[in-house]
């Protein structure tokens, strides 16, 4: 891990983004050994040990949080309301996303970030909106982090007054914990998975303030109960909001639309 | 499957704080995981050891202090203990519940030379 930047040595790739590091891996420990005893078996005086004890007190996400920090202020500069989209793979986000793209790019400035562990065909497929689309490959990586985007912001460039739509690496789990420097985590659940997820992964659904309960089109072909999957979700999360749509069919999506026009509204006097 | 990466995140705040504080081995690290931190124990012990070999806390000592988690009841108004994000109200049953501690991941403290 390269303690300058903060970039790990993994294989997080980013489209367009070529990373030289100018700065060394040095690890310079001085030339002379400086003999104080090698700690407390080693010490020169019976009973006394080198080692001493170190207060911290730091989050272990601080670093994480501080590229995050330095994401939102960037967004919030800009006037971009970013929306970090999360869910297992296969709920339709990138159908959703490409659903409201096409309905939206006449009167909203929109652009997209993808994560995925491999392949830039979301990117791709988000392409052929005409939108701008930056693939992010984390490799074994299991999330996006706040690092990633940051670097994804630079090549990207989303424009001013713009909702930027990160669409993390599908996983339930593990992009709960990692702030990007999102307005909003949207999560979207389909109703072909359990209506028990939302008590299943409850770190997500704690995390998200909009839940997108996706392909109600075929809830006449299922038993998925969908009023208890609302009551699940808000026995971890009393304040999620929740919107039943299909991206196939269209309906419920003027609603999600009206959200996203009056959010960046919102986003615009900083609330 | 992320704990690699908060090992990652501690292995960063200890190679600051190195620079800051003058030391290059790290004996102990102690950390402070609340209990509705999403954080699996096993994975965090497993990959700490890996994410560290070779570094300044090559071989360290993890030791981790749980904290239980806190939340504040709605219709009680007052402050109660659960275990997991989706539980109700021990007393009244309810899933009105702010959750107001135990969800943090703390690096508190490190035994240094």
């Amino acid at each position: 891990m390269c303690t300058v930047c903060g970039c790990g040595e993994g294989e997080t790739q980013i489209e367009g983004h070529e990373h030289s590091h100018e700065h060394g891996h040095h690890h310079h420990h001085g030339d002379a050994d400086h003999d104080y005893g090698k700690g407390a078996a080693h010490a020169h005086a019976p009973g006394l040990s080198q080692s001493r004890m170190v207060q911290i007190e730091e989050g272990i996400l601080s670093k994480n949080n501080e590229y995050a920090a330095a994401n939102r202020r960037w967004f919030s500069e800009h006037g971009v309301l970013a929306l970090n989209l999360v869910s297992s793979p296969g709920s339709g986000k990138t159908t959703l996303l490409t659903r409201s793209i096409n309905d939206l790019k006449s009167e909203l400035r929109l652009s997209v970030i993808e994560g995925d562990q491999q392949t830039a065909n979301d990117a791709e497929r988000i392409r052929e909106t005409g939108v701008k689309a930056l693939q992010i490959n984390t490799g074994k990586g299991c999330h996006l982090d706040g690092h990633m985007v940051g670097h994804a912001l630079e090549t990207l460039k989303p424009e001013d007054d713009s909702i930027l739509f990160i669409e993390n690496v599908g996983n339930l789990v593990c992009p709960a914990a990692f702030d990007l420097g999102e307005a909003h985590k949207v999560a979207i659940l389909s109703v072909t998975e359990g209506e028990d997820k939302p008590i299943k992964y409850p770190d997500m659904f704690h995390a998200a303030d909009l839940m997108l309960l996706n392909k109600i089109d075929l809830l006449p072909y299922l038993q998925f109960d969908v009023e208890k999957c609302i009551e699940y979700a808000r026995r971890v999360n009393p304040k999620i909001k929740v919107m039943q749509v299909s991206a196939t069919s269209g309906e419920g999506m003027d609603n999600w639309y009206q959200w996203l026009r009056a959010t960046k509204q919102l986003s615009m006097i900083g609330v | 499957m992320h704990e690699m990466s908060l090992n990652e995140g501690v292995l960063q705040v200890l190679q600051d704080h190195a620079k800051s504080q003058g030391f290059e081995r790290v004996k102990t690290v102690w950390l402070e995981i609340g209990e509705l931190s999403g954080v699996e124990i096993e994975a965090m012990r497993f990959g700490f050891d890996v994410v560290m070999k070779g570094s300044l806390a090559d071989g360290a000592k993890l030791e981790i202090i749980r904290v239980p988690g806190q939340a504040w009841c709605m219709p009680c108004e007052k402050s109660v203990q659960v275990t997991q994000l989706f539980e109700a109200c021990p007393d009244c049953g309810s899933y009105q519940l702010q959750v107001t501690g135990g969800d943090q991941m703390q690096i508190k403290e490190l035994e240094v030379e």
